[in-house]
């Protein structure tokens, strides 16, 4: 369910809804700079209604993800 | 009672740098910089020193506020350092100008006019009958290292004065700070002495961690302006202009979509300038106050935030 709306917000970000993401997608295989992805990251955070620690082992979907199914358990 | 703008003035260095000029040396692009930042250009001291564009941006103030040096009854510099670590710049500015009032300096990175303004306030709070002149000004270009394409195309030079004189302006002012070293920070130079010259120092140029001062950013300008509005007793919509720090243009972004705010109530100038740090908010206000575009009654709203981590936010009816 986590991931189902990671994706959401994540094709709404880049603006391409047919966009293909996977946990294991790495943010610089989608193109998203450190910029994009704590823009992202602050979104998903919103959507959630919770915070994740961002100390740049953030790699991929997959990170974001299991961060986020921790703090909102 | 509080204090009232009585006069603004802002200098900005000759030599301007655009985006072009910086891929000439360093691994970047136009599109890669306004893409990610807004700035197209800033401005340079090449052939100014600092205390030159300070000076330029007290005498424009003065004049703006019809008043002579000699009627300061204080110089507050906002300023992360002037050409020399002492005498301070707010010295130096009195020195040149041929005023005779106390003069200090006051570092709260980005957000020091904002600082500068609260420490006003408290001097109106003893005595209404005064005259301060709150000049903000920062050469980055002498601060960030020239060979880090990350943090080197984000800053430029640049002064900004408001004489404060008796008056009712200011409705609300709050500041904040929770000190951090990681986010954001310039080391001292290395000293000389013998017993350490064994040990490694970091270069003294500027260290940030761009994501989470993009963070930090976003969250203080939201949070400042909700409770700063609520502290003056109006609502966000009855702004008519608020004037952020001028850092980055998606930082901007991202706090106006969070507060539901158009982006024209926002002013923006980080495309000329980049990031001035404190100098960046006189500037616009310098600006607009000379455009005439504020009319008595108009609610302005100051947000800055920077490195310490600090921040400030204000809101002015203008007279």
């Amino acid at each position: 369910m986590v991931l189902e709306k990671v994706v959401e917000i994540l094709r709404n970000y880049k603006d391409e809804q047919d966009l293909e993401v996977t946990m294991a997608s790495t943010f610089e295989e989608l193109e998203l700079d450190s910029l994009d992805t704590v823009e992202l990251v602050m979104e998903i955070e919103e959507a959630f209604d919770t915070s994740i620690e961002m100390d740049g082992e953030l790699q991929t979907i997959g990170d974001v993800v299991t961060l986020i199914e921790k703090a909102i358990a | 009672m509080s204090f009232a703008i009585i006069g603004t003035g802002s200098a900005l260095p000759k030599t301007i740098q655009t985006n072009e000029d910086l891929a000439q040396f360093l691994d970047t692009s136009h599109d890669w910089i306004v893409s990610r930042t807004g700035i197209e250009a800033r401005h340079i001291c090449v052939a100014e020193s600092i205390l030159d564009i300070a000076l330029e941006a007290s005498v424009n103030a003065l004049e703006n506020a019809q008043i002579k040096p000699a009627e300061l009854d204080l110089i507050i510099c906002p300023t992360l350092g002037g050409d020399t670590v002492t005498p301070s710049l707010a010295c130096l500015i009195q020195e040149q100008l041929g005023a005779t009032c106390p003069s200090f300096d006051l570092n709260a990175a980005c957000s020091g006019f904002v600082y500068g303004l609260d420490v006003a306030d408290a001097y109106f709070a003893r005595n209404n009958d005064m005259k301060i002149l709150v000049i903000a000004v920062d050469a980055m270009s002498k601060l960030v290292d020239w060979q880090d394409r990350a943090t080197a195309v984000l800053f430029g030079d640049g002064a900004g004065a408001a004489v404060l004189g008796s008056g009712n302006s200011l409705k609300a002012i709050q500041l904040t700070a929770v000190g951090n070293q990681h986010a954001l920070s310039i080391p001292w130079p290395k000293g000389n002495h013998p017993l350490t010259q064994n040990q490694s120092n970091p270069a003294p140029y500027l260290l940030m961690d761009g994501p989470e001062v993009y963070r930090f950013a976003v969250a203080a300008i939201c949070s400042d302006l909700r409770s700063v509005v609520k502290a003056a007793g109006i609502e966000l919509s009855d702004l008519d202009y608020i004037i952020p720090h001028q850092a980055n243009l998606r930082i901007i972004e991202g706090a106006a979509k969070r507060l539901k705010l158009p982006m024209d109530k926002f002013v923006l100038r980080v495309n000329g300038c980049g990031n001035t740090s404190a100098a960046s908010i006189p500037l616009v206000l310098d600006e607009l106050n000379r455009s005439k575009t504020f009319k008595p009654g108009t609610r302005i709203a100051l947000t800055a935030f920077g490195g310490g981590l600090t921040t400030g936010a204000c809101v002015i009816e203008w007279t």
